[in-house]
């Protein structure tokens, strides 16, 4: 608790207020918190080989389709594959997978939107039309068509997810910028030599750097769902390696007798996209407490009133 | 307004040229084509002058362009093409698919509303109580589902388990329509309960919300009359963009429940290198992404009147 419910006499001692019922800003801990519970997913995924209790590629057709029991926690599939250690193993090719394409897509998408907001002109006009385009269509129709001309596999599913998704960080890093140039500070670090390039780096990138952030986490859980729905439908992963997605595709037909082949990897999706919409949403609240948009107003408040 | 509405609808005609030429290219570019594709899915083996004269016989041997303006000029006259596939014209085969997606769209998007409008303002009003929480929370876990997995389990709990309704999608009724509209409408109300939520909130801290209770106004009036007419802009933009994706077709929903949509269309379209059909669904899409737009740049006009339109005073 905070100092005033410690000594609550001291209070009322020095400023007459009746003790007040204070709230505690936990974003720093809730921050640190979903942090922590997803760095353990990301070294589940490295550490995956090491983790896994049996080979989830070895085939033991006498114990196909167990429930789950002490010895396989999640049960086995139609293989008499260990469903735990798939789905352990399906974390490094998921999670690997979701984070290149996040770094991908925000790491170009922010620069191509920085220069549109520095060149504008002809460029800026090109690529924002295209970026219309990208949104205007569903998206996953569009990824599935380049997913297929590019011939399966979870490589090119990144590569078609990324050359739709790319435009979302392009807007914001473009607006974001252009808001900035208009800055006084601009123009002294223009004034004092600095180069187009130096001013990218040292004061645009840094300044815009915070929001960036935080969609990037946000976008980590759809672009997860993303990725899975593609291997959902046969063009992410290919067999054997195990993938949260395809494996939930291989396992429909079981859905009605043996569920668990089914719900374990879907469960395990479920529980990355949480912490990571979780994260996401401490770290807006920590990098700009003035947002509104998912806790409370009063709480920020009554913090700011105090302190 | 007329002269604004003739210019943006004129900005069709580069749209239509533009991804229609795109996707001719993509196609072009995916290295196997329709007449390969068809002979990989039959099995059965064909000899080079076979493929050949196959190719010939859909203009497939033909250069780019010369494929691409041939493809245009039928298209300017109506003319949408035979599928490669089938060998029926696609124009028919669109116009049969379409009232699947329709209904779907529809069906989808007015529960999404009842839901989420309601238990949205609801969750507002009262913040941080015990129903706030728990509509964050079920919004939440809606948020973090992914779309295939909430249709397997709705396939589960109400066709497995409770043998209430069909999974297979036999006919284009209501009844089939349950379960793909839950599993949209799922997704798409956890997205919606958040954003008309944190819009109400925005709206609710204005200090004219507290000078009308001042005056003694009611809040049922003002929650309504006021604050939640603002919302509606919010709410218009992400309606609009999701009616415009799921009159795509959604590629993921219509597939698992055979529900015979566009998206569905597409997919097996695309999986056959079938470039009539394709083309015929990039100029839908290309169409609805117009039409949709300028709707809901007209609509913001009459929901907020502080906005005009360009060319307007």
């Amino acid at each position: 608790m905070n100092a005033y419910s410690k000594s609550p006499t001291l209070l009322q001692d020095n400023i007459s207020l009746r003790p007040q019922h204070c709230k505690q800003d936990h974003t720093k801990a809730r921050l640190l918190f979903f942090l922590t519970l997803a760095l353990l997913l990301v070294l589940t995924a490295v550490f995956a080989e090491q983790l896994c209790p049996y080979d989830p590629n070895r085939q033991d057709l006498s114990a196909a389709l167990k429930a789950p029991s002490l010895t396989h926690l999640f049960g086995t599939d139609r293989h008499g594959r260990d469903m735990f250690s798939r789905v352990i193993s399906g974390a490094s090719a998921s999670v690997g997978a979701t984070l290149a394409l996040v770094a991908i897509i925000s790491v170009c998408g922010s620069l191509i939107g920085i220069i549109c907001a520095k060149t504008g002109g002809l460029f800026d006009v090109i690529v924002m039309r295209l970026s219309d385009i990208c949104l205007a269509f569903p998206g996953l129709v569009f990824a599935l068509a380049l997913a297929a001309v590019l011939q399966g596999g979870l490589e090119n599913a990144v590569l078609a997810l990324a050359l739709i998704n790319w435009p979302k960080f392009a807007r914001l890093a473009r607006s974001q910028t252009l808001s900035l140039l208009r800055a006084p500070y601009m123009d002294a670090a223009r004034l004092a030599g600095c180069r187009s390039f130096q001013l990218i780096l040292r004061h645009i990138i840094p300044n815009i750097a915070g929001p960036l952030l935080v969609t990037a986490t946000l976008d980590i859980g759809t672009m997860m769902m993303e990725i899975a729905a593609l291997s959902y439908l046969g063009l992410g992963a290919q067999p054997p390696t195990a993938e949260w997605g395809s494996m939930m595709s291989n396992g429909r037909s079981l859905l009605q007798t043996y569920p668990w082949v089914v719900l374990s990897p879907g469960l395990a999706i479920f529980c990355f996209v949480a912490v990571f919409n979780l994260l996401g949403d401490a770290l807006r609240d920590a990098i700009d407490p003035h947002s509104v948009s998912e806790h409370s107003t009063q709480k920020h408040q009554t913090t700011r009133r105090l302190s | 307004m007329k002269r604004y509405v003739l210019k943006r609808l004129l900005w069709t005609i580069p749209i239509l040229f533009g991804v229609t030429l795109l996707s001719f290219a993509m196609i072009r570019l995916a290295g196997s084509d329709a007449v390969l594709q068809h002979a990989d899915s039959t099995g059965v083996l064909l000899t080079p002058e076979l493929i050949a004269s196959e190719r010939a016989r859909l203009g497939l041997d033909q250069p780019f362009f010369v494929q691409y303006f041939r493809w245009l000029k039928g298209f300017l006259s109506g003319d949408f093409g035979n599928s490669f596939v089938s060998g029926k014209p696609v124009l028919d085969a669109f116009w049969e698919k379409l009232p699947a997606t329709l209904l779907l769209t529809g069906s989808a998007t007015v529960l999404t509303v009842l839901i989420s409008v309601p238990l949205g303002v609801l969750s507002a009003v009262r913040q941080d109580r015990f129903s706030d929480y728990l509509i964050r929370f079920c919004s939440f876990i809606g948020n973090s589902l992914p779309n295939f997995f909430v249709a397997l389990i709705l396939v589960y709990l109400l066709a497995i388990c409770f043998p209430v309704f069909p999974v297979i999608s036999k006919a284009v009724d209501l009844k089939n329509a349950v379960l793909p509209t839950l599993t949209l409408t799922i997704a798409m109300s956890a997205k919606y309960l958040r954003q008309v939520r944190a819009a109400m909130l925005e709206e609710l801290h204005k200090p004219y919300v507290s000078g009308a209770r001042a005056r003694g106004v009611p809040f049922r009036k003002i929650l309504w009359n006021s604050a939640f007419r603002s919302c509606l802009v919010t709410l218009m933009t992400l309606l609009a963009l999701s009616i415009g994706s799921l009159l795509g077709g959604t590629a993921i929903i219509e597939p698992i429940f055979m529900w015979d949509g566009v998206g569905k269309m597409a997919v097996d379209a695309i999986e056959m290198r079938d470039l009539p059909v394709i083309q015929a669904y990039v100029v839908w899409m290309a169409v609805i992404y117009v039409l949709i737009n300028l709707l809901t740049d007209i609509s913001y006009r009459f929901l907020d009147p502080r906005i005009r339109m360009e060319g307007e005073s």
